[in-house]
């Protein structure tokens, strides 16, 4: 099976009107050392037979439809409004090119447009960019627009910040001979010792890994007065409650879109998020739009500053980006409009109410000890189990849960390889809590 | 064709205390009232808009409306492979098992995911003549960099410290821009007379300290180079390593590969060969393939079958391994939808995307030669080709003209400006999905619009005439920077003034 509609008789006629005399002809040119004889792949199947064949693939899956998800960690179970991909799904949008032709691509850039507007009012920051890939690629292109900014080559990474994202920066790194350091967290949990001097930015993670809410003005005089620029790598479910970071001092917001209006994907695509100050946008890797008036005095959406852009300023382009994630940066969108700032409000206080219950009740019955317990937490949060929380959640699997991240799976080799890192969204009912608790409660009795 | 009817945004549909949003009743303790320390608790809500959901669902609607996508017509953007996105894939995609999963469940819990990573790597080293992939990779661009890092981990690992990378002064943006990141220097190739890469110029140019070579062939003209095997054995000559950008693979699909050529680091877009939907610039997918030697350096971890136990899993690499450029797994999604392409297509399917890509493109080069210039005539194209304007500048219609006025034809317009060595360059890449109809019609209108520079010439420069807006001030946007909505808008005088060049290319 393939999509071209070519008959024998088309292929005749073009064959005619190029004057060539046989498909392969085209191919000539190809050296006879270099030619094919055939793929080594099976041979095409109709739609009903993948469908079968994927569909049994996915059946050997078990998935957060089967199993409760307390699983975070960079990638959250909140609820996708059904009305996102629906609108999303709409060919005209979902099978357009980057909109380099804004005559014929208004619906995609003032989506983005609008996009930009909500990811400066979550941030308290001037400027968003259109998307970039992931929360982790996001952290590395803001620290790139840090050092081009400074002329330094010192990175600080404060606390607790996802080893995947830091993971990222450091490959990153290695071809900008970055200086990467990171400090500790203290026995709250937080950012400890930093020491910004020569620095070109601090990075910082809100909540941090463990869910703990960063000392972020502490954080920012310490950056400020190493000239060195802030970078918050910021959670925005939480920005309904949460001052916005850009007004706590940071110079760079980042993010991972994933909870506005993307499934979980099993890690992808996701949106990139990333928003700077005035000062910096020439800086700002990826697309802009901007707003303008066409030929006619109508109001039109273009992208604009592009002389930052890979395409003209090739080597010396702030990024490599080109394709990035628009349909996700979309379904962020689309998901903000829908919240509206009662619904991020609202979004926010279920997550913290729901986090705080679940730790309660894992504490009061299932003999764990709550990690960090006085620092404030968001969404997440870690606890110490009397058993290997490997094990525990392989058990709470059996009885229906996605029970969380092992910290060992994080952070291998420390001291934290009884502690478990759970999430709680705003879809976790009282009642799936309450099971859930159960569960890794008769899990820690059963492997102990 | 598109709705021309002015649509606001989103935040002047806004009324105070609309809504759209529905929240779980909670049934939970509210938190503690210092739940949030004072100092970092908000303080001013943010002006998100207040909408009902039908509000929503409207305004997205009529929003695409006011967009163009290859489900509404032909897309003949040169080097962005717009073919047509089977529908079967976006049902495979939505499938819970694959779409609910959580990038940290352990193996035992996702044998299909891993099990369709395995059996997607086989594939595309059949396809490209590797031996092993990474799927970490989110798009072309992405994929670049990550295969120059390897370069770079390759040589270093050799106690080899190399500092200049070669690519042609053809290649896209994206290959500059990426041996930069990675912290190496350009060197520029040119091209000859038939638009290959000129091969003594190469040998000036090559010597101890080049890490690689960066090219796509067909190349970015659109044209094979013949001599690749020659140029491989140049490189190599001197320990330098061969980058294959996947961006035209489109072309060679089941006739040739990249590592039968030579090539050493492979990435793919599956966005492109692979007819994964663009979604107005991505979510796509760049995995990287790799020869042997090359693959202890791929980030970690990979999928993998484990022959002993019969289970699939992820296995780490040891310290040769970059690292990771993801935050989890890749475009997992998109990798979704390549596999079902894969499978719908089997090995005869493939052979035909590139059989049928490289006649439709010869067959409107056969049409349009005539009357638009070939960049360079003496050369067969492959799966797109290159015109030049020159002709119709000369009687006052630029390409950008062209491609404006195109659009009141009911095309979306070729890649205009771009390869930058070509003046006045209109790149046609028809793709294997369209009929000889479209062909035909697209072929009609563009011999209309050379007419008309003679006889209507106000047609073109008042296009597009037909288009929600026409010719955007460019300029302006840059100059009186707008990237928000503000309330009071129009009024607003906080905006950042900034001057600068703006560019032309259009890819």
């Amino acid at each position: 099976m393939d999509f071209a509609p070519h008959t024998e008789r088309d292929v005749e006629t073009m064959l005619a009107t190029i004057g060539a005399s046989s498909v392969d002809d085209l191919f000539a040119v190809i050296p006879p050392s270099l030619r094919l004889g055939g793929l080594p792949i099976p041979d095409g199947h109709a739609e009903a037979e993948v469908l079968r064949e994927l569909a049994s693939l996915a059946a050997q899956n078990r998935s957060a439809d089967d199993l409760v998800c307390f699983m975070g960690a960079g990638s959250y179970d909140h609820h996708v409004p059904s009305m996102v991909w629906a609108v999303l799904s709409r060919g005209e949008l979902a099978t357009s090119y980057t909109p380099y032709q804004p005559e014929l691509s208004q619906g995609v850039l003032q989506t983005l447009f609008e996009y930009q507007t909500m990811i400066c009012e979550l941030t308290g920051l001037d400027i968003s960019n259109a998307g970039l890939y992931d929360g982790g690629s996001a952290l590395a292109e803001a620290v790139n627009l840090a050092t081009g900014a400074t002329k330094r080559a010192r990175v600080v990474v404060a606390g607790a910040v996802n080893p995947l994202y830091a993971g990222v920066l450091a490959t990153q790194g290695a071809g900008l001979d970055l200086e990467i350091s990171t400090t500790g967290w203290g026995s709250d949990g937080r950012a400890t010792a930093v020491d910004a001097d020569g620095a070109a930015a601090v990075v910082v993670q809100q909540p941090n890994l463990f869910g703990c809410l960063e000392d972020l003005p502490a954080v920012a005089q310490i950056a400020r007065a190493a000239g060195a620029r802030l970078i918050v790598h910021q959670d925005l479910t939480a920005t309904g409650v949460l001052e916005a970071p850009g007004v706590l001092g940071a110079d760079v917001v980042v993010s991972e879109g994933q909870p506005f209006g993307n499934h979980l994907n099993f890690g992808g695509p996701y949106a990139g998020v990333i928003a700077c100050r005035t000062a910096d946008v020439r800086r700002l890797p990826g697309r802009l739009v901007g707003e303008t008036v066409d030929r006619n005095g109508k109001r039109a959406f273009v992208l604009t500053l592009q002389a930052r852009e890979q395409h003209i300023r090739r080597e010396k382009a702030t990024s490599n980006i080109c394709t990035n994630q628009t349909l996700n940066t979309l379904a962020v969108a689309v998901a903000l409009a829908w919240y509206g700032p009662q619904g991020l409000r609202e979004l926010g206080e279920q997550c913290l109410a729901r986090t705080h219950y679940a730790r309660d009740r894992l504490v009061e019955q299932a003999g764990a000890t709550a990690l960090f317990q006085e620092t404030p937490i968001f969404k997440e949060f870690a606890v110490r189990l009397p058993a290997d929380p490997v094990a525990v959640c392989e058990y709470a699997a059996s009885e229906g849960f996605l029970a969380g991240v092992p910290l060992s799976r994080l952070i291998p080799g420390g001291d934290l390889d009884d502690a478990l890192l759970v999430a709680v969204t705003e879809k976790r009912s009282r009642e799936e809590i309450d099971a859930f608790v159960d569960a890794v409660a008769r899990a820690c009795k059963e492997v102990a | 064709m598109l709705n021309t009817d002015d649509e606001k945004l989103v935040f002047e549909l806004s009324r105070p205390g609309r809504r759209a949003f529905s929240m779980p009743t909670l049934d939970v303790p509210a938190a503690p009232a210092n739940a949030i320390p004072q100092q970092l608790s908000r303080r001013k809500a943010p002006a998100l808009p207040e909408v009902a959901e039908r509000d929503l669902v409207r305004h997205y609607t009529r929003l695409s409306q006011r967009n163009y996508g290859i489900d509404l017509g032909f897309y003949p953007l040169g080097s962005c492979s717009m073919k047509y996105n089977p529908k079967l894939a976006e049902d495979v995609a939505a499938m819970p098992g694959f779409r609910r999963l959580h990038p940290w469940q352990p193996e035992s819990q996702i044998q299909g995911a891993l099990q369709l990573l395995v059996e997607l790597e086989e594939a595309l080293c059949a396809v490209t003549g590797m031996e092993a992939v990474t799927f970490q990779p989110a798009a072309g661009a992405h994929g670049e960099l990550t295969g120059l890092l390897i370069m770079r981990a390759f040589h270093e690992h050799n106690g080899d410290q190399r500092k200049r990378v070669i690519i042609p002064d053809s290649a896209h943006g994206t290959n500059p821009a990426s041996v930069r990141l990675a912290g190496y220097e350009v060197s520029e190739v040119a091209s000859d007379a038939r638009g290959l890469v000129d091969l003594d110029a190469l040998e000036k140019l090559i010597g101890p300290d080049v890490a690689g070579l960066m090219i796509t062939n067909p190349n970015t003209l659109g044209l094979f180079e013949e001599n690749i095997e020659r140029v491989a054995k140049m490189i190599h000559s001197v320990g330098g390593l061969l980058y294959y950008d996947g961006a035209n693979l489109n072309a060679i699909v089941g006739r040739c590969r990249p590592g039968d050529m030579g090539f050493d680091i492979v990435h793919m877009n599956l966005h492109k060969t692979f007819a994964t939907p663009h979604g107005g610039g991505g979510p796509g997918a760049g995995p990287l393939s790799v020869s042997t030697r090359l693959a202890p350096f791929l980030p970690s971890p990979r999928p993998a079958l484990d022959e002993t136990t019969g289970r699939y899993v992820w296995t780490e690499g040891d310290e040769r391994s970059i690292g990771r450029v993801h935050s989890f797994h890749g475009n997992f999604g998109i990798l979704v939808r390549a596999s079902s392409y894969v499978r719908a297509l089997g090995a005869d399917g493939l052979r035909h995307v590139s059989e049928y890509a490289v006649l439709n493109a010869n067959y409107l080069a056969a049409k349009l030669r005539g009357t638009y210039d070939l960049a360079f005539p003496d050369s067969q194209p492959m799966h797109e080709f290159v015109l030049t304007a020159r002709k119709q500048k000369a009687r006052g219609g630029r390409a950008m003209d062209v491609a404006k006025r195109i659009i009141d034809y009911g095309f979306h317009p070729p890649t205009v400006y771009f390869p930058l060595v070509v003046d006045e360059a209109m790149m046609v890449e028809p793709t294997e999905t369209e009929s000889i109809e479209t062909l035909d019609a697209f072929a009609d209108a563009m011999l209309a619009v050379d007419r008309e520079i003679d006889e209507n010439p106000n047609a073109l420069h008042e296009a597009p005439r037909t288009a929600p807006v026409s010719r955007p001030d460019e300029a302006r946007a840059a100059r009186d920077l707008r990237a928000r909505w503000h309330p009071n808008h129009h009024a607003d005088a906080h905006e950042s003034s900034l001057e600068g060049p703006e560019g032309k290319p259009s890819i």
